[in-house]
Protein backbone atom coordinates (compact mmCIF):
# COMPACT_ATOMS: atom_id res chain seq x y z
CA UNK A 1 0.00 0.00 0.00
CA UNK A 2 1.12 3.20 -0.51
CA UNK A 3 1.25 4.08 2.86
CA UNK A 4 3.21 7.11 5.60
CA UNK A 5 5.84 4.08 6.41
CA UNK A 6 6.80 3.81 2.95
CA UNK A 7 9.13 7.38 3.48
CA UNK A 8 12.55 6.29 1.91
CA UNK A 9 13.01 9.56 0.07
CA UNK A 10 11.06 12.20 1.70
CA UNK A 11 11.64 15.43 3.37
CA UNK A 12 10.21 17.47 6.58
CA UNK A 13 10.60 14.77 9.02
CA UNK A 14 13.46 16.85 10.68
CA UNK A 15 16.72 16.33 12.30
CA UNK A 16 17.45 12.96 13.93
CA UNK A 17 17.25 12.62 17.12
CA UNK A 18 20.04 10.91 18.84
CA UNK A 19 19.96 9.38 23.10
CA UNK A 20 23.32 8.31 24.20
CA UNK A 21 23.06 5.30 26.14
CA UNK A 22 19.62 4.47 25.01
CA UNK A 23 17.67 1.86 27.65
CA UNK A 24 15.68 -0.97 25.10
CA UNK A 25 12.75 -0.27 26.81
CA UNK A 26 12.36 3.45 28.02
CA UNK A 27 9.18 2.28 30.00
CA UNK A 28 8.09 -1.31 31.25
CA UNK A 29 5.20 -1.13 29.31
CA UNK A 30 7.22 -1.38 26.22
CA UNK A 31 9.07 -4.50 27.42
CA UNK A 32 5.60 -5.66 27.84
CA UNK A 33 3.88 -4.89 24.72
CA UNK A 34 7.13 -6.23 23.16
CA UNK A 35 7.23 -9.59 24.92
CA UNK A 36 3.64 -9.80 24.34
CA UNK A 37 3.52 -9.56 20.88
CA UNK A 38 6.48 -12.26 20.04
CA UNK A 39 4.66 -14.53 22.40
CA UNK A 40 0.97 -14.14 20.66
CA UNK A 41 3.42 -15.01 17.82
CA UNK A 42 3.86 -18.38 18.70
CA UNK A 43 0.29 -18.66 17.96
CA UNK A 44 0.94 -19.06 14.16
CA UNK A 45 -2.18 -16.94 13.57
CA UNK A 46 -0.58 -14.37 11.41
CA UNK A 47 2.67 -14.50 9.99
CA UNK A 48 5.67 -11.95 9.77
CA UNK A 49 4.15 -10.11 6.83
CA UNK A 50 0.71 -9.76 7.95
CA UNK A 51 1.76 -8.50 10.98
CA UNK A 52 3.59 -5.39 9.22
CA UNK A 53 0.69 -4.81 7.49
CA UNK A 54 -1.06 -4.62 10.94
CA UNK A 55 1.30 -1.59 11.29
CA UNK A 56 0.71 -0.45 7.98
CA UNK A 57 -3.00 0.17 8.73
CA UNK A 58 -2.42 2.54 11.21
CA UNK A 59 -3.71 5.77 9.83
CA UNK A 60 -0.97 8.22 8.51
CA UNK A 61 -1.95 10.55 11.16
CA UNK A 62 -1.62 8.44 14.07
CA UNK A 63 1.48 6.66 12.45
CA UNK A 64 3.14 9.96 12.81
CA UNK A 65 2.11 10.83 15.76
CA UNK A 66 1.99 7.28 17.76
CA UNK A 67 5.65 6.02 19.34
CA UNK A 68 6.84 2.59 18.23
CA UNK A 69 6.13 0.83 21.02
CA UNK A 70 2.69 2.36 21.06
CA UNK A 71 1.99 1.61 16.83
CA UNK A 72 2.64 -1.87 18.24
CA UNK A 73 0.34 -2.32 20.87
CA UNK A 74 -2.45 -0.98 18.17
CA UNK A 75 -1.08 -3.77 15.66
CA UNK A 76 -1.48 -6.84 18.82
CA UNK A 77 -4.61 -5.15 19.41
CA UNK A 78 -5.61 -5.27 15.52
CA UNK A 79 -4.22 -8.94 14.93
CA UNK A 80 -6.04 -10.54 17.84
CA UNK A 81 -9.30 -9.43 16.92
CA UNK A 82 -8.94 -10.20 13.08
CA UNK A 83 -7.62 -13.52 14.03
CA UNK A 84 -10.58 -14.57 16.32
CA UNK A 85 -8.28 -14.60 19.87
CA UNK A 86 -9.65 -12.20 21.44
CA UNK A 87 -13.50 -10.32 21.04
CA UNK A 88 -13.73 -6.69 21.68
CA UNK A 89 -16.01 -6.71 24.31
CA UNK A 90 -13.18 -8.98 26.24
CA UNK A 91 -10.73 -6.28 25.01
CA UNK A 92 -13.02 -3.70 26.20
CA UNK A 93 -13.63 -5.38 29.75
CA UNK A 94 -10.13 -6.75 30.06
CA UNK A 95 -11.60 -10.65 31.25
CA UNK A 96 -11.94 -13.23 29.18
CA UNK A 97 -15.81 -14.06 28.58
CA UNK A 98 -17.75 -16.37 30.78
CA UNK A 99 -17.77 -19.27 28.05
CA UNK A 100 -14.17 -18.71 26.99
CA UNK A 101 -12.21 -22.03 26.87
CA UNK A 102 -9.11 -21.82 28.88
CA UNK A 103 -6.04 -22.23 26.64
CA UNK A 104 -2.35 -23.55 27.16
CA UNK A 105 0.17 -21.22 26.27
CA UNK A 106 2.56 -22.38 23.04
CA UNK A 107 5.69 -20.60 24.58
CA UNK A 108 6.79 -21.13 27.95
CA UNK A 109 9.28 -19.28 29.85
CA UNK A 110 11.76 -22.47 29.02
CA UNK A 111 10.86 -22.44 25.62
CA UNK A 112 11.93 -18.96 25.18
CA UNK A 113 16.03 -19.32 24.46
CA UNK A 114 15.65 -21.94 21.89
CA UNK A 115 12.72 -20.49 20.32
CA UNK A 116 14.38 -17.40 19.63
CA UNK A 117 17.70 -19.40 18.42
CA UNK A 118 15.45 -21.36 15.92
CA UNK A 119 13.62 -18.17 14.69
CA UNK A 120 11.84 -18.13 11.79
CA UNK A 121 13.93 -18.85 8.37
CA UNK A 122 12.37 -16.97 5.76
CA UNK A 123 14.03 -18.80 2.44
CA UNK A 124 12.29 -21.98 1.07
CA UNK A 125 13.88 -25.19 -1.07
CA UNK A 126 10.64 -25.18 -3.07
CA UNK A 127 12.42 -24.80 -6.93
CA UNK A 128 11.77 -21.45 -8.82
CA UNK A 129 13.34 -20.65 -11.90
CA UNK A 130 15.30 -17.48 -11.63
CA UNK A 131 13.99 -14.91 -14.13
CA UNK A 132 17.15 -12.86 -13.51
CA UNK A 133 20.79 -13.15 -13.58
CA UNK A 134 24.09 -11.15 -11.84
CA UNK A 135 25.12 -8.14 -14.33
CA UNK A 136 21.60 -8.36 -15.41
CA UNK A 137 19.68 -4.72 -15.67
CA UNK A 138 16.48 -4.61 -14.66
CA UNK A 139 13.73 -2.05 -13.89
CA UNK A 140 11.45 -2.13 -10.53
CA UNK A 141 8.12 -2.56 -11.59
CA UNK A 142 5.54 0.03 -11.21
CA UNK A 143 2.97 -1.98 -9.22
CA UNK A 144 0.45 0.22 -6.49
CA UNK A 145 -0.89 -2.84 -4.56
CA UNK A 146 -3.45 -1.94 -1.98
CA UNK A 147 -2.03 -4.18 -0.04
CA UNK A 148 1.24 -5.30 1.44
CA UNK A 149 4.42 -5.23 -0.71
CA UNK A 150 7.89 -4.64 0.65
CA UNK A 151 8.79 -2.48 -3.16
CA UNK A 152 9.30 1.17 -1.84
CA UNK A 153 8.01 3.46 -4.12
CA UNK A 154 10.81 5.06 -4.40
CA UNK A 155 12.26 2.27 -6.34
CA UNK A 156 9.36 2.08 -8.85
CA UNK A 157 9.96 2.46 -12.01
CA UNK A 158 13.72 2.81 -11.53
CA UNK A 159 16.61 1.05 -13.51
CA UNK A 160 18.98 -1.03 -11.63
CA UNK A 161 21.07 -4.34 -11.96
CA UNK A 162 21.09 -7.39 -10.51
CA UNK A 163 24.00 -7.57 -7.82
CA UNK A 164 23.25 -11.03 -6.68
CA UNK A 165 21.00 -13.82 -6.27
CA UNK A 166 19.95 -14.25 -2.54
CA UNK A 167 17.95 -17.75 -3.21
CA UNK A 168 14.55 -18.44 -2.53
CA UNK A 169 12.24 -16.58 -0.20
CA UNK A 170 8.19 -16.77 0.71
CA UNK A 171 6.79 -13.31 -1.31
CA UNK A 172 5.72 -11.39 1.02
CA UNK A 173 2.73 -9.67 -0.90
CA UNK A 174 0.48 -12.79 -0.86
CA UNK A 175 1.58 -14.29 2.44
CA UNK A 176 0.73 -11.05 3.99
CA UNK A 177 -2.80 -11.67 3.31
CA UNK A 178 -2.66 -15.62 3.78
CA UNK A 179 -2.86 -16.32 0.04
CA UNK A 180 0.29 -18.72 0.00
CA UNK A 181 3.67 -18.47 0.32
CA UNK A 182 4.60 -18.05 -3.33
CA UNK A 183 8.57 -18.27 -2.98
CA UNK A 184 10.51 -16.96 -5.39
CA UNK A 185 13.64 -15.63 -6.34
CA UNK A 186 15.17 -12.83 -4.25
CA UNK A 187 17.77 -10.37 -5.10
CA UNK A 188 20.02 -7.70 -4.42
CA UNK A 189 19.82 -4.60 -6.89
CA UNK A 190 21.70 -2.13 -7.07
CA UNK A 191 20.32 1.38 -7.87
CA UNK A 192 22.69 4.36 -8.34
CA UNK A 193 22.12 7.38 -6.45
CA UNK A 194 21.75 9.03 -9.36
CA UNK A 195 19.10 7.30 -11.40
CA UNK A 196 16.89 7.53 -7.65
CA UNK A 197 17.23 11.45 -7.06
CA UNK A 198 18.56 12.93 -10.36
CA UNK A 199 21.61 14.52 -11.62
CA UNK A 200 22.37 16.45 -8.14
CA UNK A 201 23.18 12.81 -6.55
CA UNK A 202 26.84 11.86 -5.73
CA UNK A 203 27.90 9.72 -9.11
CA UNK A 204 29.53 7.14 -6.65
CA UNK A 205 26.86 6.19 -4.27
CA UNK A 206 24.47 3.84 -4.70
CA UNK A 207 21.09 2.22 -2.71
CA UNK A 208 21.13 -1.86 -2.83
CA UNK A 209 17.24 -3.15 -2.01
CA UNK A 210 16.83 -6.82 -1.82
CA UNK A 211 13.63 -7.26 -4.39
CA UNK A 212 11.36 -10.38 -5.60
CA UNK A 213 11.18 -11.42 -8.85
CA UNK A 214 7.56 -10.50 -9.70
CA UNK A 215 8.84 -7.10 -8.44
CA UNK A 216 11.11 -6.47 -11.51
CA UNK A 217 11.14 -6.70 -15.42
CA UNK A 218 13.86 -7.21 -18.06
CA UNK A 219 15.12 -3.52 -18.84
CA UNK B 1 11.33 9.59 31.01
CA UNK B 2 14.71 9.62 31.36
CA UNK B 3 15.95 11.12 28.37
CA UNK B 4 15.02 15.04 26.13
CA UNK B 5 12.23 15.57 24.30
CA UNK B 6 12.16 17.74 20.73
CA UNK B 7 9.30 19.32 18.69
CA UNK B 8 9.75 17.07 16.01
CA UNK B 9 10.14 13.71 17.82
CA UNK B 10 7.29 11.40 17.02
CA UNK B 11 9.06 8.27 17.92
CA UNK B 12 9.91 8.36 21.71
CA UNK B 13 7.05 8.75 24.14
CA UNK B 14 5.69 12.02 25.12
CA UNK B 15 2.78 11.88 23.20
CA UNK B 16 1.47 8.28 25.05
CA UNK B 17 -1.77 8.86 26.90
CA UNK B 18 -1.20 8.42 30.54
CA UNK B 19 -3.25 5.36 30.27
CA UNK B 20 -1.53 3.46 27.79
CA UNK B 21 0.46 1.57 30.20
CA UNK B 22 -2.90 0.43 31.97
CA UNK B 23 -4.30 -0.57 28.64
CA UNK B 24 -0.99 -2.75 27.99
CA UNK B 25 -1.56 -4.07 31.83
CA UNK B 26 -5.22 -5.12 30.92
CA UNK B 27 -4.67 -6.56 27.78
CA UNK B 28 -1.75 -8.92 29.12
CA UNK B 29 -3.81 -10.08 32.20
CA UNK B 30 -7.06 -10.74 29.57
CA UNK B 31 -4.35 -12.72 27.36
CA UNK B 32 -2.89 -14.43 31.09
CA UNK B 33 -6.25 -15.02 32.17
CA UNK B 34 -7.36 -16.82 28.80
CA UNK B 35 -4.39 -18.92 28.63
CA UNK B 36 -2.93 -17.53 26.08
CA UNK B 37 0.18 -16.25 26.98
CA UNK B 38 2.82 -17.27 29.94
CA UNK B 39 3.78 -14.27 31.87
CA UNK B 40 6.99 -15.87 33.27
CA UNK B 41 7.91 -16.09 29.41
CA UNK B 42 7.02 -12.50 28.63
CA UNK B 43 9.53 -11.57 31.53
CA UNK B 44 12.35 -14.16 29.81
CA UNK B 45 11.56 -12.48 26.80
CA UNK B 46 12.47 -8.76 28.22
CA UNK B 47 15.16 -10.33 30.02
CA UNK B 48 16.90 -11.97 27.00
CA UNK B 49 17.18 -8.60 25.25
CA UNK B 50 17.63 -6.49 27.83
CA UNK B 51 20.70 -8.63 29.11
CA UNK B 52 21.46 -10.90 26.87
CA UNK B 53 21.02 -10.13 22.99
CA UNK B 54 22.96 -7.16 22.18
CA UNK B 55 25.66 -5.46 20.13
CA UNK B 56 28.35 -7.02 22.41
CA UNK B 57 27.28 -10.21 20.40
CA UNK B 58 27.83 -7.95 16.84
CA UNK B 59 31.71 -6.21 18.34
CA UNK B 60 32.56 -10.30 19.22
CA UNK B 61 31.96 -10.96 15.27
CA UNK B 62 33.50 -8.24 14.26
CA UNK B 63 36.96 -8.62 16.27
CA UNK B 64 36.85 -12.22 15.07
CA UNK B 65 37.11 -10.79 11.64
CA UNK B 66 39.76 -8.14 12.52
CA UNK B 67 41.85 -11.08 14.23
CA UNK B 68 41.43 -13.76 12.21
CA UNK B 69 41.76 -13.57 8.60
CA UNK B 70 40.26 -16.60 7.64
CA UNK B 71 37.32 -16.06 9.71
CA UNK B 72 36.28 -12.57 7.60
CA UNK B 73 36.71 -14.44 4.64
CA UNK B 74 33.70 -17.25 5.77
CA UNK B 75 32.47 -14.09 7.38
CA UNK B 76 32.10 -12.21 3.99
CA UNK B 77 31.19 -15.46 2.06
CA UNK B 78 28.27 -16.56 4.06
CA UNK B 79 27.62 -14.67 7.31
CA UNK B 80 24.91 -16.51 8.69
CA UNK B 81 27.48 -19.38 9.34
CA UNK B 82 30.08 -17.45 10.49
CA UNK B 83 27.76 -15.40 12.96
CA UNK B 84 26.79 -18.67 14.15
CA UNK B 85 30.34 -20.19 14.83
CA UNK B 86 29.95 -17.91 17.85
CA UNK B 87 26.81 -19.02 19.10
CA UNK B 88 24.79 -16.30 17.78
CA UNK B 89 21.37 -17.14 15.45
CA UNK B 90 18.40 -16.93 15.46
CA UNK B 91 15.27 -14.56 14.91
CA UNK B 92 15.88 -11.83 13.19
CA UNK B 93 19.77 -12.74 12.28
CA UNK B 94 18.29 -16.26 10.53
CA UNK B 95 19.95 -14.67 6.50
CA UNK B 96 22.51 -12.20 7.52
CA UNK B 97 25.01 -10.85 5.00
CA UNK B 98 28.25 -8.81 6.17
CA UNK B 99 29.08 -5.95 4.14
CA UNK B 100 32.62 -4.40 4.42
CA UNK B 101 33.97 -0.96 5.30
CA UNK B 102 37.03 -0.21 2.85
CA UNK B 103 38.98 2.87 2.32
CA UNK B 104 36.98 3.39 -0.72
CA UNK B 105 33.63 2.30 0.06
CA UNK B 106 31.11 3.35 3.28
CA UNK B 107 28.32 0.86 4.23
CA UNK B 108 24.85 2.64 5.61
CA UNK B 109 22.02 0.23 6.74
CA UNK B 110 18.60 1.52 7.25
CA UNK B 111 14.94 -0.13 6.73
CA UNK B 112 12.57 2.40 5.29
CA UNK B 113 9.70 0.77 5.23
CA UNK B 114 9.59 -0.16 9.08
CA UNK B 115 12.86 -1.09 11.77
CA UNK B 116 14.19 -4.20 10.19
CA UNK B 117 17.22 -5.00 11.81
CA UNK B 118 20.08 -7.84 13.23
CA UNK B 119 18.06 -8.46 16.73
CA UNK B 120 20.81 -11.40 16.94
CA UNK B 121 24.37 -9.60 16.79
CA UNK B 122 22.93 -5.72 17.68
CA UNK B 123 19.81 -6.64 19.58
CA UNK B 124 16.93 -4.19 19.53
CA UNK B 125 16.91 -0.86 17.56
CA UNK B 126 17.87 2.38 18.99
CA UNK B 127 14.62 4.76 18.90
CA UNK B 128 16.77 7.20 15.87
CA UNK B 129 16.85 4.04 13.71
CA UNK B 130 13.22 3.49 13.80
CA UNK B 131 12.27 7.52 13.59
CA UNK B 132 10.95 8.66 10.54
CA UNK B 133 13.89 11.40 10.24
CA UNK B 134 16.70 9.02 9.53
CA UNK B 135 14.41 6.18 7.61
CA UNK B 136 13.25 9.19 5.35
CA UNK B 137 16.35 10.83 4.71
CA UNK B 138 18.96 7.76 4.73
CA UNK B 139 18.31 6.73 1.12
CA UNK B 140 18.11 9.92 -0.37
CA UNK B 141 20.70 12.23 1.91
CA UNK B 142 22.88 9.42 3.24
CA UNK B 143 26.31 11.49 3.15
CA UNK B 144 24.02 14.45 5.42
CA UNK B 145 22.77 11.80 7.51
CA UNK B 146 26.60 10.42 7.88
CA UNK B 147 27.67 14.19 8.89
CA UNK B 148 24.74 14.43 11.02
CA UNK B 149 26.34 11.60 13.27
CA UNK B 150 29.79 13.14 12.76
CA UNK B 151 30.88 10.95 10.04
CA UNK B 152 32.67 12.56 6.86
CA UNK B 153 32.62 10.29 3.60
CA UNK B 154 35.84 11.84 1.38
CA UNK B 155 33.88 12.29 -2.52
CA UNK B 156 35.91 9.91 -3.53
CA UNK B 157 34.88 7.22 -1.32
CA UNK B 158 31.67 5.12 -2.43
CA UNK B 159 28.21 5.35 -0.32
CA UNK B 160 26.30 2.28 -0.44
CA UNK B 161 23.09 2.22 1.15
CA UNK B 162 21.06 -1.22 2.40
CA UNK B 163 17.73 -0.65 2.20
CA UNK B 164 17.18 -4.04 4.30
CA UNK B 165 13.17 -4.03 3.19
CA UNK B 166 13.33 -7.98 3.09
CA UNK B 167 14.60 -10.99 5.63
CA UNK B 168 18.07 -10.66 4.99
CA UNK B 169 19.79 -8.40 7.62
CA UNK B 170 22.84 -6.59 7.52
CA UNK B 171 26.20 -5.88 9.90
CA UNK B 172 28.34 -3.66 8.63
CA UNK B 173 32.12 -4.62 9.28
CA UNK B 174 33.99 -1.34 9.97
CA UNK B 175 37.59 -0.63 9.10
CA UNK B 176 39.68 -1.53 11.93
CA UNK B 177 41.86 1.81 13.46
CA UNK B 178 45.07 1.89 13.28
CA UNK B 179 47.34 1.23 16.21
CA UNK B 180 45.46 -2.03 17.17
CA UNK B 181 47.90 -4.67 16.00
CA UNK B 182 48.68 -5.58 19.29
CA UNK B 183 45.26 -5.87 20.57
CA UNK B 184 43.28 -8.90 21.29
CA UNK B 185 40.41 -9.98 20.41
CA UNK B 186 38.65 -9.04 23.33
CA UNK B 187 40.46 -5.53 23.51
CA UNK B 188 39.35 -5.06 19.99
CA UNK B 189 35.74 -5.87 20.83
CA UNK B 190 35.79 -2.80 23.25
CA UNK B 191 35.95 -0.62 20.66
CA UNK B 192 33.52 -1.65 18.24
CA UNK B 193 30.44 0.26 18.70
CA UNK B 194 26.61 -0.53 17.80
CA UNK B 195 26.76 2.60 15.35
CA UNK B 196 29.70 1.30 13.72
CA UNK B 197 27.63 -1.59 12.64
CA UNK B 198 25.32 -0.12 11.33
CA UNK B 199 27.37 2.35 9.58
CA UNK B 200 26.61 5.82 11.48
CA UNK B 201 29.68 5.66 12.91
CA UNK B 202 33.22 4.55 12.33
CA UNK B 203 35.41 2.57 15.01
CA UNK B 204 38.48 5.09 16.43
CA UNK B 205 41.96 4.72 17.64
CA UNK B 206 42.37 3.63 21.27
CA UNK B 207 43.24 6.75 23.38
Amino acid sequence: MNGIHDMGGMHGMGPIEYEKDEPVFHEPWEGRVFALTVAMGSWRKWNIDASRHGIEQIPPVDYLRMSYYEKWFTRLVGLLLERGLVTGAEVADGRPAPDSPKATPPLTAAQVAETLGKGGPYNRDTPAPARFQPGQPVRARNLNPAGHTRLPRYVRGRLGAIDRDRGIYVFPDSNAQFRGENPQHLYSVRFTARELWGGEASPRDSVYLDLWDDYLEPA
Amino acid sequence: MAHHHHDHDHDHGQDVPSDLALRVKALESLLVEKGLVDPAALDALIDTYEHKVGPRNGARVVARAWANPAYKQRLLANGTAAIAELGYMGRQGEHMVVVENTPKVHNLVVCTLCSCYPWTVLGLPPVWYKSAPYRSRAVIDPRGVLREFGVTVAEDVEVRVWDSTAEIRYLVLPERPAGTERMTEDQLAALVTRDAMVGVATVGAPA
